[in-house]
């Protein structure tokens, strides 16, 4: 059996383009932030895990997570350090190792931070790197991006079920006003339907407009055992749910293109260990990587009904407000995603908003929360839900 | 990409040579060596099943934002391309009109240069899709025909 572990500490750093900052500047940034947030010591932590998608290609450096807590000053302490890597769910599962680590009774407290400095390469290099996240030698390497493999995703849906091209725009619209609210967010200005619908093509259905910035930034929470959390902190969340799923890296391999198996392996598990269903969420954080990949999110966690993620969309629930508040913190369409970061910006959004600090983007009476952090094409997704104790 | 790594996928990227499961007869491109229906069963046995070549688009997209070393070909368009004998290949669509492309065209295996590694690199080959011509569905609208090569300044 194990035992139940909550969340006593969160930090964030700005997202964005953070020039004047470096991988290390940034990680360090947003550990001691959540160190502060919770008054717990260095010392006091048992274990240090960072997710961190591809700082080797972003940066030349390997070997984050000690250098994380070398330049934490905490490298006397000799903590063990551990990074974790699963693309765009990097973050997530670097979460779910430290909430494992204490579940198991290894660990009394424990740190998950995750991390991208991406802005140092140019552009090109970003795409590249991204490609990282597919299968190199059956789609990268005979032309098929990032951006490509979700648009291939996009169009089935919209074929199959009838998904406009304005449902998917809405998804951004909704996403930059919720961002609007964010004084952390990188694009923290609305934007209109129309401008998301003319912006350039970048591999057909998707526009620039439908996809995620390439972002600087860090996050960083504390984990404590539910029984000693609080001595750290009078708000303690409880972790009462993780999941995670996998599913065939080249999305060729698969029955299925309109939904993700990854989420739904993950969601079950979830729900089913937080005693939970859909209907009793009150606030959701999803990878929007891609405007689609928010409609395919919510479908996959029992929202509504398969295909049905468009409309909803439209019908504005998913805003906050609506009866499904999705991504209030701006998502990673306008929060930014600086990839590692994602999975712990995420479940450090629904902390602030189950603690009722969100401020002007609160969503009201929210009790219990959800996070979906997916990597690759949905290759590897990781939910968490959160419940304010 | 190392010499080495592209050489040893040869027969799969020249010839389009999957693997079919002996036990439940599934087919798998690219070859695996595990059947992911049979597993422990399949190991050891998997055999080289050559591909005919043949299919229709399952979904595509034209892409303006390129891979690095295919700018010269923007637009260009990927698909999935379900195959005849079931299982489904990540392919680039050529030969075609970009905004003619639609889902449910019937496309057949061609053999193209894939990419290079610069000016005095190696020059990588393998299977490219094209729309079937002749006696099958394809409106000819949608048809281009192969244009020299375009070189690099």
């Amino acid at each position: 059996m194990s035992r139940p572990v909550a969340i006593v500490g969160i930090g964030l750093t700005r997202f964005g383009e953070r020039w004047e900052s470096s991988l290390r500047n940034l990680i360090t940034e947003a550990g001691l932030a959540a160190l502060q947030d919770c008054k717990v010591s260095g010392e006091e932590i048992d274990e240090l895990y960072v997710g961190s998608m591809s700082p080797g290609q972003f940066t030349n450096q390997e070997l984050v997570a000690p250098l994380v807590l070398d330049s934490a000053g905490l490298a006397d302490t000799h903590i063990p350090t551990t990074r974790v890597e699963g693309a765009g769910a990097s973050g997530g599962l670097a979460l779910r190792q430290a909430y494992l680590s204490i579940a198991s009774g290894h660990a009394d407290v424990a740190i998950a931070g995750g991390v991208e400095k991406m802005t140092d390469v140019p552009e090109k290099d970003v795409t590249r790197i991204l490609g990282a996240a597919s299968d190199q030698e059956w789609e990268a390497f005979i032309g098929a991006t990032d951006p490509a493999l979700h648009a291939l995703i996009a169009r089935r849906h919209m074929e199959k079920y009838g998904t406009s091209r304005e449902q998917l725009g809405l998804v951004a619209v909704k996403n930059h006003k919720h961002g609007s609210l964010n004084p952390n967010a990188q694009f923290q200005k609305e934007v209109s339907l129309e401008t998301v619908l003319q912006s350039p093509l970048i591999s057909d259905p998707l526009r620039v407009f439908d996809t995620a910035p390439a972002s600087d930034g860090a996050a960083a929470v504390v984990l404590a055992a539910l029984d000693v959390a609080e001595s750290y902190t009078d708000r303690p969340i409880r972790v009462s749910g993780s999941g995670q799923g996998s599913d065939y890296v080249s999305l060729a391999a698969r029955q299925t293109l309109t939904s993700f198996a990854a989420t739904k392996h993950a969601a079950e598990r979830a729900f089913a260990q937080a005693k939970a269903q859909p209907k009793d969420v009150d606030v959701v954080e999803i990878h929007d990587s891609y405007t689609i990949n928010e409609i395919l999110g919510i479908e996959d966690l029992g929202f509504c009904k398969p295909g049905a993620g468009g409309v909803l969309t439209e019908t504005g629930a998913t805003a906050i407000g609506g009866d499904l508040p999705v991504n209030p913190s701006g998502g990673l369409k306008a929060r930014g995603h600086p990839i590692g970061a994602t999975g712990i910006a995420q479940v450090a959004e629904l902390v602030s908003q189950l603690r009722g600090q969100a401020g002007s983007r609160q969503v009201r009476g929210a009790k219990r929360g959800l996070a979906l952090n997916t990597g690759g094409t949905g290759v590897v997704s990781v939910v968490h839900i959160l419940e304010a104790v | 990409m190392a010499v080495p790594r592209f050489w040893r996928e040869q027969p799969q990227r020249y010839r389009l040579v999957g693997t079919e499961c002996p036990k439940c007869k599934g087919v798998y491109f690219p070859p695996r060596s595990v059947c992911p229906t049979c597993r422990r069963a399949s190991v050891g046995k998997m055999r080289p099943r050559q591909l005919a070549g043949r299919g229709k688009i399952l979904t595509f997209t034209v892409v303006h934002q390129p891979a690095d070393g295919f700018e010269l070909q923007v637009p260009y368009v990927m698909a999935i391309v379900e195959l005849d004998e079931g299982c489904r290949v990540m392919t680039q669509i050529v030969n075609a009109d970009p905004g003619a492309v639609r889902s449910g065209l019937p496309v057949e295996a061609c053999f193209r240069r894939i990419r290079e590694d610069g000016k005095s690199g190696v020059i990588y080959y393998g299977y490219k899709f094209r729309p079937v011509r002749g006696k099958t569905a394809t409106p000819p609208s949608v048809i281009v025909e192969a244009q020299p090569r375009r070189r690099r300044a």
